[in-house]
């Protein structure tokens, strides 16, 4: 009886399942206007488009300098943001860990801080920063920094609870101060895991980077678009290439990294 | 070993700690502990032991109550004396509490770090002979092929004489102990037991120990205390308390005790 | 003193040759770990030093430009109010995003599923592992927004370029996830059922993935949150419907601040609930484990 049982519920709870899911589907296709049809032969004919269009020729060549020089700058700002973001994030994270946190009241600030940069969208901090930094890099390199701050202190929270806290207990007990837990215990405990956090980081910011570079005319975005709207699908073939090559090289040197230190 | 005091080493008057307003995590234990002593806390999981041995070094605050250590009310101290106090306690942790990624040297040092100004301590500068105390402890502790290796190498009980020797070199009046074989197999458990008995004997160390087995708690105290639900309900030395005995104070909780101990030493 | 005294009787019992003679160097030796953390961390700091003074600053002020933006987030924050869009339609729009979102995501979930099938160590042969990392690999190298657009050059722009152009990302991201899950299955559970002469389906889905039901649940619903974010990002560069739109026409077209504090409100709202049943999932499963 009781076997029966298990199995019924079991099938039941699929159904359930199942038939949620449907709903939501449906749902969502209708109010999102989603043409199922077009959009699944839509992958056919964009590669099939792709193939015959999308590689670049001799003469997209021409525009590579060019193009490098937005791809460099692209990556520098992801990096620059990155690195900076990282620093005070580990500042914040120090203040938001239970295992770290001087008070409670600064640890819920931390937090609060860490969540609403995070879920603040990227197109909003574009978009108001463009409005006083204007067309420059900086614009760019800004809104990266303040996605960076709130998903790095997030990380590097996580981070150093779960790593240090039984070393943290320890030293304490010996008597060692604040600072001395901080840089004995939890610094040497969490830096690896940190610096993954951080690969991670540059990896992601240099994607982003192209989305902000799309809205605010910076970059390696801004040649993408600028192709793209005139058509020249060869050079804009050429962009994605080297984006393509771009992280597959940071993503080897960041594996690279992560063995050597964890 | 120095009974020419006749002043107690530590002294706990009427502890009581509250986690939340219903039931008391220790309530009103008092007891006072002479120096040199061996003494072992036992009781089941969940009943207090951990919370005791932290009120201690006040690691976990009281919520009311008198702790005395060495004619020092520990409450009152100031954040620097309490520091002061803290390097004359060490401590000793089930899940020895090293920072895996540093070498058994350094965190044999991080021991001393309660004496140091805070701009040495960041730095990690140790002086010449807190280096040569160091890698004396280490020798005697048997890890002097261990010295330059992660501490995330070594096996349990190997991590647990870390822990010892961190503990020693803060030159320590007394050593608390938390559960320091729960996560060791019988063999190294025995190691680890022989070796804080000697300490203890050698170098007049005060040492209360948390145990989780009553037979390791029979063998190795001069003194075994006994706490349930918060409470102390034993304070004694061992021949005066059998098994039986235990059993009767601890009721059906005492079958986990015993049996646990019994499984573990079968094997040693 | 007592006590010193009797460590030092302690150390002259064992020879004092066992001390090795470099105990006058430093504690902690350059080992091959600690080596790379230097050189990257310099590295690192070298390019954001070089990077933040060859950046081309376009002649901003700004001293200026911080004061304006601060004065702007103070408007964003403390006034929002709405002048073409109500309150109503707002909502309406979020419910758009979220249905992009969705689909992405479901798209995105069930070619994972079959992917990480089969890009899982412990189901799949060697080489079919090999092929399916690498194909995700290159799926994730290239930025969501330009596989938008790609497929918008066939679909035009709207909400098919904008889910299928999402989809591939979610595709790659759910792959790594879904296959480690699976790789956490014990090899012995598997063999003990091909052994019982189950076939390769039958213990798919009699073993793999009931066992690890709610690692898939946690992974595609936090997939979910990015993709909300991601459905944002499209609706503002690559035109697809729902609030990201109209984030882009208020701040960057009609430049209604207000308006643009509204939207980042309604959008934190949602983002902020998100984050927190994720986060919930996560500890549940930490738990389990």
């Amino acid at each position: 009886m009781q076997q029966a049982d298990i199995f019924v519920k079991r099938r039941n709870d699929r159904w359930i399942f199942f038939a949620v899911l449907a709903v939501l589907t449906v749902g969502s296709v209708i109010i999102t206007r989603y043409d199922v049809l077009k959009g699944f032969t839509s992958i056919v004919k964009a590669f099939v488009w792709g193939i015959s269009n999308f590689y670049p020729d001799i003469e997209s060549m021409a525009k590579l300098p060019d193009i490098l020089l937005k791809l460099r700058e692209t990556v520098l700002m992801s990096i620059a943001s990155t690195t900076i973001a990282a620093v005070f994030a580990i500042l914040l994270s120090l203040a938001g860990s239970r295992t770290t946190r001087m008070s409670r009241f600064f640890s819920v600030m931390a937090r609060g801080i860490a969540s609403l940069f995070r879920n603040i969208p990227l197109v909003a901090w574009a978009m108001v920063l463009m409005l006083a930094f204007s067309q420059s890099p900086l614009t760019g390199y800004l809104a990266l920094f303040f996605g960076s701050l709130g998903f790095l202190t997030r990380s590097f929270i996580e981070t150093i609870d779960e790593v240090s806290h039984d070393a943290v207990e320890a030293l304490e007990a010996t008597g060692a101060g604040y600072f001395h837990v901080i840089f004995q215990a939890v610094l040497p405990s969490s830096l690896p895991q940190m610096i993954s956090w951080l690969l991670f980081m540059i990896d992601t910011n240099i994607r982003d980077a192209t989305l902000v570079g799309f809205l605010t005319g910076t970059g390696i975005g801004f040649s993408f678009d600028l192709y793209y709207k005139s058509m020249n699908f060869h050079a804009a073939s050429l962009v994605v290439m080297l984006i393509v090559i771009t992280i597959i090289i940071i993503e080897t040197a960041s594996n690279m990294i992560r063995r050597n230190i964890m | 070993m120095t009974p020419e005091t006749s002043n107690p080493l530590l002294e706990l008057k009427n502890v009581i700690k509250y986690y939340n307003r219903t039931t008391p995590a220790l309530a009103d234990i008092s007891f006072s502990i002479m120096d040199g002593q061996f003494i072992s806390i036992i009781g089941p999981s969940g009943s207090g032991k951990s919370t005791l041995l932290r009120c201690i070094n006040r690691m976990i605050e009281v919520s009311s109550g008198e702790v005395c250590f060495d004619g020092v009310i520990t409450s009152q101290l100031k954040k620097r004396d309490l520091r002061k106090l803290r390097t004359k306690i060490g401590m000793i942790f089930q899940h020895y509490n090293l920072v895996d990624r540093l070498t058994v040297i350094e965190n044999v040092l991080h021991g001393r770090l309660g004496y140091k100004s805070t701009m040495a301590g960041v730095l990690g500068r140790y002086s010449q002979e807190e280096k040569m105390q160091a890698h004396r402890i280490i020798n005697i502790l048997g890890l002097h092929d261990q010295v330059y290796q992660r501490c995330d190498q070594l096996s349990g009980g190997q991590k647990q004489r870390v822990g010892i020797a961190r503990a020693l070199v803060q030159n320590p009046r007394m050593i608390l102990c938390d559960e320091p074989i729960s996560s060791l197999d019988p063999n190294s458990s025995k190691i680890i037991m022989d070796l804080l008995r000697s300490i203890s004997r050698e170098m007049g160390i005060t040492f209360i120990v948390n145990l989780h087995q009553v037979n390791v708690a029979l063998k190795y105290s001069d003194r075994i205390i006994g706490v349930n639900k918060g409470k102390l309900v034993l304070d004694g030395s061992p021949d005066q308390l059998t098994t039986e005995r235990i059993s009767d104070i601890y009721g059906s909780t005492a079958k986990d005790l015993m049996t646990d101990s019994e499984e573990r030493y079968a094997a040693g | 003193m007592e006590t010193e005294e009797t460590i030092n009787n302690w150390g002259q019992l064992c020879s004092d040759e066992m001390i090795s003679p470099d105990i006058f160097g430093s504690g902690r030796p350059l080992n091959r770990e600690s080596f790379t953390i230097r050189i990257f961390l310099m590295t690192l700091s070298l390019l954001t030093l070089y990077a933040l003074f060859t950046m081309d600053y376009q002649g901003v002020d700004i001293a200026k430009a911080t004061m304006d933006t601060l004065h702007n987030f103070k408007i964003i924050f403390m006034e929002p109010s709405t002048q073409r869009l109500g309150l109503w339609d707002a909502f309406y729009e979020v419910l758009i995003t979220l249905g992009l979102a969705f689909l992405t995501t479901l798209f995105g979930g069930v070619i994972a599923l079959f992917l990480g099938l089969l890009s899982a160590q412990n189901l799949a042969p060697r080489r079919i592992t090999c092929c399916i990392k690498s194909f995700v690999a290159f799926i994730r190298a290239i930025p969501t927004i330009l596989w938008v657009l790609i497929f918008a050059v066939a679909a035009g722009l709207g909400s098919a370029a904008a889910v299928i152009g999402m989809t591939f990302h979610s595709i790659s991201y759910l792959t790594k996830a879904y296959s480690e899950s699976f790789e956490e299955l014990d090899r012995n559970v598997i063999e003990a059922l091909s052994a019982s002469g189950a076939n390769w389906w039958q213990i798919v889905f009699q073993a793999v993935i009931p066992s690890s039901a709610a690692y898939l649940l946690s992974w595609t619903f936090m997939r979910f949150e990015i993709n909300f974010a991601n459905a944002i990002a499209m609706g503002a560069a690559a035109g697809a419907a729902g609030i990201g739109f109209d984030l882009f026409m208020a701040g960057g077209y009609y430049f209604d601040l207000k308006e643009v504090g509204l939207i980042t409100y309604i959008v934190l709202a949602f983002a902020i609930v998100l984050e927190m049943i994720a986060t919930h999932m996560k500890s549940n499963i930490h738990q389990k484990a």
